[in-house]
């Protein structure tokens, strides 16, 4: 017993806290109990709304504005730093507990130097003098494989990319060497490529500094690489919590079933394209540009009817100024878009209402695409109106209809304005208002990355009935694999502009692929809890991720 | 680095296109005033003919285009002409009209002068204090300090300025006589004296200014205190005034900065009620009356005077703002 209150760093009992929603405290954490020993990782994973962040920043005995700490106790190290007073609490945070935020960028002040906002805990804390720090900060930056580790912490966060921030930050987390770390979703907004560097650097780090982590992500198939043991919450309720290889192989409960079987969602293969056939839509040695910088370099793919193509690439790929191309948002400065086999007028201004008809898009955010101040009626009955030129009865008549096609209950939805529906039933109504139109081909620009992986899987399944129901073809652009794997029947592969690979799905997960492929594929963070320690010992640090791209480009410019 | 030269160039270049924008504008306003110098002056004894000599003898019967483009090109060599109150002076004492005694400039010179160190005075008080309150007040926020400073400011921005300052003067020079109540200036006044006589003005206008530039103070401090890297700063143990002026200070500073450059030039364009209770000799006086008698020269020096000003102070408002941030500063 004494041996084990020696090792318990953090033990949190009955936490309970309160967000301010109306004028009135709502429950959002009701009751959480949480043990950590030193050097322990543990993670928390849930949906959106499960009370992960929050119950990691009350870790820190901190509570956003609008939530507070209702009740019971947070002890680190035997001091319970929800009745500490704010000063004892600052002596901890920063010092002891550390904390990594998701968004790198956002979480690095805009106006200092990256090393001098590394040192500013330190040299407050009384750690280290400043030079001190400042040198134990390049040998971090250098430790976590940084860039120029020399000099990458004199530029400004503006300057430094998403990746490497978010090693920054983590750099900045171990500046005090703490006793435990906070990382909050900290690979959530990076490219598969990318987020693979950075949590090798993670884990590299806490096991080297032997420093505890509570490590909160949706991601299940990450926080397998990253914990010891997981606990899975949902709304503010612990459901079950246990070793990380317990937990992956054999779930207790229906919910955590339900979160790991998400993945298994596949559509069964369609038949191969006939030579023959026009395509729906095709691309011809399109090149692009905003202003003078070339962003797309001679793309070329086909679409045929029905079929689901999936375009997959990292940020800056070029993957949505495809689908501006085709739209017509953006005309390309060379190549053509032809629809049937007839070539679209580049720019939107300049085709008919027939042809923008047919070519429908539905977006990444529900929540900025639809506007807040229309009801769902309005919202999916403009498109009625302006396309088909129905009105009155008939205008809502056809509104009813296509509500019930995406599982809403017209009734209940017709008059409601966007604010009162959930992420996924927004996304919903983003598809019943390209369905409105009556298209044959829609583009889906990475409608399911805002989703939490059940509701998504609601949105995949939506999507594939429409598909087999009305026989439409959809472009669905993604950076997730998982995805592609479960809906798409072709796959275009992209890289800075170019089209890398492009064929049938089956083709493309089995190998001899493109070395650029391959990475991406194998970037995929899967269930396996070795998945990344065999990784890194099969290709070693230097070929996986940032660092294999860059290989990459510079055989390649040999 | 060159990349804020050329910034800093073009933004001058749109100030010199401004200042030339707005010359037209003061002279065709100016021009489009009811009635005229030789009528104001001449008053009840106008006879057509008098009225007509003295506009003549001022180049006031010239096509507007012309007289415009001479006043221009003697403007652009710094000469702004001759005050037409002071050369119907001179030709009432016997000395030749023009005769460079009498320059708009020599008359408006110590004026602006006056205008200058009363706005530099008021600038010194009151742009610390209102930066130091707005600060606090983000930091206590809702708190009763908060509460105070607001409705203070408000009310002092909210009152006449004639009201402030005769209230200053009721306690400050009449129940316990600190300060001189008039602000007689002149040349050749020591600096000491020449400051007590303009401290009760000072005040009065830093009273009015404050406001403004403590709410913004306020305001844009708090704005971002709902940022990730604000909740960064917490959570790494820093205490709340060093966020604020480490963290959040660094990062509100455009804001702040047109804000008070956008007070400073009302002290130097806008203070004529204040120079009138106190008598200050200022621009402002020297303006209005100008208008009164219609002496349109001095009118358009002072007015292209303010423009300057307007204008000179938001151009570095706006360099600093650049300056201020880093992604301006040091691009990618």
């Amino acid at each position: 017993m004494v041996a084990q209150m020696a090792d318990t760093l953090l033990k949190i009992r009955e936490l309970k806290i309160d967000g301010r929603s109306d004028e009135t405290w709502t429950p959002i954490v009701k009751g959480i109990d949480l043990d950590l020993c030193k050097g322990e990782v543990l993670g928390l994973i849930g949906e959106s709304g499960a009370g992960k962040s929050t119950v990691g920043l009350a870790a820190m005995g901190f509570a956003r504005d609008g939530c507070r700490i209702s009740g019971g106790s947070v002890e680190f190290d035997g001091v319970d730093l929800v009745k500490a007073s704010a000063s004892i609490k600052r002596s901890f945070l920063g010092r002891r507990i550390a904390y990594v935020a998701q968004s790198a960028a956002a979480s690095f002040n805009p106006a200092h130097r990256l090393i001098n906002q590394h040192t500013e805990a330190p040299v407050h804390h009384g750690v280290m003098s400043r030079s001190e720090s400042e040198a134990d900060g390049i040998e971090l930056y250098r430790k976590l494989r940084l860039p120029h580790p020399e000099e990458i912490g004199f530029r400004y966060p503006h300057q430094v990319s998403g990746g490497q921030l978010q090693r920054a930050m983590t750099a900045m987390a171990m500046s005090c060497r703490p006793d435990l770390i906070i990382f909050d979703e900290p690979t959530t907004a990076l490219d598969v490529t990318t987020q693979i560097e950075v949590l090798a650097s993670i884990r590299k780090i806490v096991e080297e500094f032997n420093t505890a982590a509570i490590y909160i992500t949706h991601d299940l198939a990450v926080v397998a690489q990253m914990a010891d043991r997981i606990k899975v919450l949902l709304r503010g309720e612990e459901v079950e919590e246990a070793d990380t290889r317990e937990m992956l192989s054999n779930p207790k409960e229906d919910y955590t079933k339900s979160l790991w079987a998400v993945r298994s969602f596949e559509r069964a293969p369609k038949p191969a394209i006939q030579t023959s056939a026009v395509p729906i839509v095709a691309i011809k040695n399109v090149t692009a540009a905003y202003g003078k910088e070339a962003v797309l370099h001679d793309i070329s793919f086909d679409m045929h009817a029905g079929r689901t193509v999936a375009v997959v690439g990292e940020s800056g790929s070029g993957k949505s100024t495809v689908a501006r191309c085709i739209t017509g948002l953006l005309p390309p400065i060379q190549g053509q878009v032809e629809f049937d086999g007839v070539a679209l007028p580049r720019d939107y201004r300049k085709r008919d209402k027939s042809q923008l008809r047919q070519i429908q898009m539905i977006y990444q955010m529900a929540d900025t695409a639809l506007n807040p101040r229309k009801t769902i009626g309005e919202l999916i009955g403009r498109p009625v109106q302006f396309y088909l030129g129905l009105s009155g009865g008939d205008r809502r008549r056809r509104v009813e209809k296509l509500l019930e096609e995406i599982e809403l209950d017209p009734a209940q939805y017709y008059n409601r304005l966007p604010s009162e529906l959930s992420g996924g039933q927004k996304q919903r109504i983003g598809i019943a208002r390209a369905l409105a139109a009556e298209p044959k081909f829609i583009i889906c620009d990475e409608v399911t990355s805002a989703l939490d992986q059940l509701v998504a899987e609601g949105i995949l399944k939506l999507l594939a009935r429409l598909q087999d129901e009305l026989n439409l073809t959809y472009m669905f652009i993604t950076h997730d694999l998982a995805t592609v794997r479960s809906i798409a029947d072709d796959v275009v592969v992209m890289k800075e502009g170019r089209v890398v690979e492009k064929g049938y799905k089956e083709e493309m997960f089995r190998p001899p692929h493109h070395p650029y492929t391959d990475l991406l594929l194998s970037s995929v963070p899967e269930m396996d809890p070795d998945w990344l320690t065999n990784l890194l010992s099969d290709r070693g640090v230097d070929n996986i991720g940032g660092a294999a791209v860059d290989k990459m480009e510079n055989e390649s410019s040999d | 680095m060159t990349a804020i030269v050329k910034i800093i160039a073009q933004r001058l270049a749109l100030g010199f296109l401004t200042m030339f924008v707005v010359s037209v504008v003061i002279f065709v306003a100016v021009n489009l005033l009811p009635g005229d110098f030789a009528e104001a002056i001449l008053g009840q004894g106008a006879t057509p003919e008098a009225v007509e000599a003295i506009r003549r003898d001022l180049g006031l019967d010239q096509h507007p285009v012309k007289r415009y483009l001479s006043w221009l090109a003697g403007a652009v060599q710094g000469d702004l002409g001759n005050s037409f109150a002071q050369a119907n002076f001179a030709a009432f004492v016997g000395a030749d009209a023009g005769s460079g005694l009498a320059s708009v400039a020599t008359q408006i010179a110590p004026r602006f002068e006056n205008t200058m160190f009363l706005a530099g005075v008021t600038a010194l008080i009151a742009v610390p204090i209102s930066l130091v309150l707005g600060i606090l007040a983000a930091l206590y926020r809702n708190s009763a300090f908060d509460r105070a400073t607001n409705i203070f400011t408000l009310s002092s921005i909210s009152s006449p300025e004639f009201f402030l300052a005769y209230i200053l003067i009721l306690f400050l020079a009449v129940m316990n006589p600190i300060l001189p109540s008039l602000s007689n200036i002149y040349e050749g006044m020591g600096l000491g004296e020449r400051l007590t006589k303009t401290l009760l003005p000072a005040l009065t206008l830093t009273l009015v200014v404050m406001a403004h530039m403590m709410r913004m103070t306020r305001a844009a401090i708090i704005n971002l205190l709902a940022s990730p890297y604000i909740e960064m700063a917490r959570l790494k143990g820093i205490s709340p005034l060093l966020i604020i002026m480490r963290h959040a200070l660094p990062n509100a500073l455009a804001p702040i900065i047109n804000v008070i450059a956008l007070n400073l030039a009302y002290l130097i364009t806008g203070v004529v009620v204040v120079e009138v209770v106190f008598v200050y000799p200022g621009i402002g006086q020297l303006f209005v009356d100008s208008v009164k008698i219609r002496d349109i020269p001095v009118v358009q020096a002072c007015c292209l005077i303010f423009a300057g000003a307007y204008i000179l102070l938001n151009l570095t408002a706006d360099i600093l703002s650049i300056l201020s941030n880093p992604r301006l500063r040091q691009p990618k």
